[in-house]
């Protein structure tokens, strides 16, 4: 069973039939006895990620996400979800991450063109960083959709993926058995139900 | 770089599309379902719903379309028609859109727009303006296009995303129908304007149309049309390759 964890923000209807479409046996849940059960965990969300890092925390799933992870369970941060799973971040002041991957969560603003709109929303290629199980379905050339305004910094050997916007923005990153996309492969047509499908079949083993 | 975006774009009336569809292979041609996941296929980046029912039960089945949709398609979807109140939002936000579009909610509600995006983010507001020309400058026409407001259009859109808007399409009545051509010199205007993506809407006839609109103004982030994908007169995986030929990147 591949849980989606539902602590509140964001909807989750998109991202729950996607997995379903690739087969999954899919639960989304905010209960923490059934996360515990889960073979995959799915961490979404959107918005701002102080409100997010205070929902997680107050339903005690911070926790539940960082022992899962630690006991090798695949997990897979999207979004706002992959922000989460950095130390740090600095949208609208200082807040902390679940620090289960290295690296800050900046606005694409510091690294951008100051001619380039933001948020960087819209389909955009995935250069892949470093081969992953997650992509194994993907081709050169396949794009990915993104809506963001903040990305991931300093993330390092961990970036296993970016995307082109003026400068190369995280597009994804992965350590041993956590990994996360800052695209929503549950809106990028057959090259993301490729990147969930690949996910579910993962064992979670670094590469 | 950011792929320029095709979208078609579906009237839905009564849980059924409207405006004639004509397609070779497709049974159900007005299953707003089995059209989306034509488009899907072909290679639309996004598809665009406008609820054009009135009655009340026509939105239940619009809402109960909307999940189906959601359910099988996997690329973003806007949906437009109808939007009147923040819970108009959460209604159909509820069913799988992406994006919202507001039109003459966002006239006659000047807090529509900055309440929707306080709640669900500039992202998820699209301001949809159909503008027409009027005694030498552009104005903004209310109830489908059948209401000249008074307005100023350029500095209307404006005001809407300082507001919040987080997406305009640009909907040009002079244009629309006439397959001659998007209206570039009323994009060039808004664009100039405003700093978050614009999309053409009205007057896309061939697939040249797309290619100088691109060309013209690299500031205009999709096209939009209807008819001319409908019946097949333009291929969505030819038009992009066309482009691609043409040095525009598309997703293929």
């Amino acid at each position: 069973m591949i849980a989606i964890i539902d602590y509140g923000v964001g909807n989750l209807f998109s991202l729950s039939h996607s997995l379903m479409a690739v087969g999954a046996d899919v639960e989304v849940t905010g209960d923490a006895e059934t996360i515990r059960r889960a073979d995959h965990v799915v961490l979404p969300g959107v918005g701002a990620f102080g409100d997010a890092a205070d929902k997680l925390r107050e339903n005690g799933l911070d926790a539940v996400v960082k022992a899962m992870a630690a006991a090798g369970t695949p997990v897979m941060g999207i979004c706002l979800g992959m922000q989460l799973l950095l130390d740090v971040s600095y949208e609208f002041g200082t807040h902390a991450g679940l620090g289960l991957i290295p690296g800050e969560v900046r606005p694409i603003a510091e690294v951008i063109p100051a001619n380039l709109k933001i948020p960087h929303i819209g389909w955009n290629r995935l250069d892949i960083a470093r081969p992953h199980p997650i992509f194994k379905s993907v081709k050169a050339g396949d794009c990915v959709y993104f809506v963001h305004s903040y990305s991931g910094a300093r993330c390092d050997a961990s970036v296993i993926a970016t995307a082109e916007y003026g400068a190369p923005l995280t597009a994804a990153v992965a350590k041993g058995n956590v990994c996360g996309c800052q695209f929503h492969p549950e809106k990028s047509g057959d090259v993301g139900l490729g990147i969930l499908k690949a996910f579910c079949e993962w064992d979670g083993a670094a590469t | 770089m950011i792929t320029k975006r095709i979208i078609p774009c579906l009237d839905v009336k009564d849980g059924r599309v409207v405006k004639g569809v004509n397609f070779l292979g497709l049974a159900d041609v007005s299953s707003p379902v089995k059209l989306a996941e034509y488009y899907s296929r072909c290679g639309a980046d996004e598809l665009v719903f406008y609820d054009i029912t009135a009655s009340a039960e026509g939105r239940a089945l619009f809402t109960d379309i909307l999940r189906q949709v959601a359910e099988r398609v996997f690329i973003p979807l806007t949906v437009g028609g109808g939007i009147n109140t923040v819970s108009d939002f959460d209604r159909v936000l509820k069913c799988g859109a992406d994006k919202v579009s507001v039109n003459s909610g966002a006239i006659r509600d000047p807090d529509l727009i900055p309440a929707a995006a306080q709640r669900y983010g500039s992202q998820c507001v699209v301001i949809s303006a159909d503008v027409k020309r009027v005694d030498g400058e552009f104005r903004v026409f209310a109830k489908g296009g059948r209401e000249d407001t008074g307005m100023e259009a350029v500095s209307w859109i404006a005001r809407c995303v300082e507001n919040g808007a987080g997406e305009v399409v640009l909907n040009s009545i002079d244009t629309d129908g006439v397959k001659g051509g998007f209206d570039l010199e009323m994009l060039d205007a808004v664009c100039r304007a405003v700093n978050v993506p614009v999309i053409a809407s009205g007057g896309a006839g061939c697939i040249q149309d797309f290619v100088t609109l691109f060309k013209a103004l690299p500031k205009v982030d999709a096209g939009l049309a209807a008819s001319i994908f409908h019946f097949g007169e333009v291929q969505i995986s030819d038009l992009k390759r066309t482009l691609r030929d043409n040095d525009i990147t598309v997703r293929l």
